[in-house]
């Protein structure tokens, strides 16, 4: 299990990664007035076919030659499903894969977020030809890092120099700072 | 909020530096294990700690920090790799940021590996 659903979230981002996609769009959206808490992992990668969609929750299903068992988008499934919310993954082969979970925020058995601009700093920070759009929304506040508009500013300085890296991690938690007023989801 | 205009500040300083370090025969690689295994057991504060520890002692250009998946040793995750042209594989076992940094100051910086946390080969 991971300790964390921001844990979960840079785990399956992982599944995006590995699938070759170019673009990855990660949402996060709480509303306290629905108890809801949403969070969105979309990519372009190579999607999945039928068979592949329909074995990907089993634990003992993985693609990987390194260990018998897959748990990232199980471990994921089960925190929503444990936590008074749903899971669903949808997936086109060619097309991309989505993967939606939603959390009753004030489930006792919801894990906290935790740090989810460490997992985007690195996600972007170590997958540097891959583009993130992060949308992160509390209520009516809200804000998106697009790392397309960053590439476009930065005319082919890297992500991953110092000063850049630690730019990133600054707009991120300054960011998320201002949309959920410090408030520990 | 944390606007883009100092992101343009950030591009112009570093443009006038020349040559971005790219990843070459002597670049020294930090790889940390971050499959699902890997992150369960607390490899992205690990990560965290490479990435501001080289950037803190300015080793940003010689060292790369990066990530790879499973590679079947989950037991003893967080896993981290030191590959050094000319040397063997150093494998660091179940690190913490507080062993990361010892990391660094002792095998990265001065070529020590720090014995007790690798595994047995």
């Amino acid at each position: 299990m991971m300790t964390e659903l921001s844990l979960n979230v840079l785990d399956v981002a992982q599944n995006s990664v590995k699938a070759r996609a170019s673009l990855i769009e990660i949402t996060v959206e709480s509303d306290f007035d629905k108890d809801l808490m949403r969070i969105v992992i979309a990519d372009n990668g190579c999607g999945m076919d039928e068979q592949q969609l329909n074995a990907v929750c089993d634990p003992f299903y993985t693609t990987r030659t390194t260990r018998k068992v897959g748990l990232g988008v199980s471990f994921f499934k089960l925190a929503a499903e444990s936590a008074g919310g749903e899971f669903s993954i949808t997936s086109e082969k060619g097309v991309g894969t989505t993967v939606t979970a939603t959390f009753q925020i004030s489930n006792i058995d919801r894990m906290p977020l935790g740090d989810m601009t460490g997992t985007m700093h690195a996600l972007i920070t170590l997958n540097t030809d891959i583009d993130f759009v992060y949308n992160y929304r509390v209520d009516d506040r809200s804000f998106t890092l697009d790392t397309r508009e960053l590439r476009e500013i930065l005319e082919g300085v890297p992500f991953d120099v110092p000063e850049v890296s630690s730019y990133i991690k600054e707009y991120l938690s300054q960011n998320k700072s201002e949309a959920d007023g410090g408030r520990i989801l | 909020m944390k606007s883009l205009e100092e992101l343009k500040a950030i591009r112009e300083k570093m443009q006038g530096k020349v040559g971005f370090r790219k990843e070459d025969a002597d670049s020294i690689r930090v790889v940390v294990g971050m499959a699902t295994c890997g992150i369960a057991a607390g490899a992205r504060p690990v990560l965290n700690a490479f990435v501001d520890g080289v950037a803190e002692a300015g080793l940003g250009d010689k060292i790369v920090v990066t990530q790879t998946g499973c590679i079947g040793l989950c037991q003893y995750e967080p896993i981290v790799e030191i590959t050094e042209p000319g040397k063997d594989k150093v494998t660091y076992v179940k690190m913490t940021p507080d062993k990361a940094k010892e990391v660094i100051e002792k095998h990265l910086k001065n070529g020590q590996v720090v014995a007790e946390y690798t595994s047995v080969k």
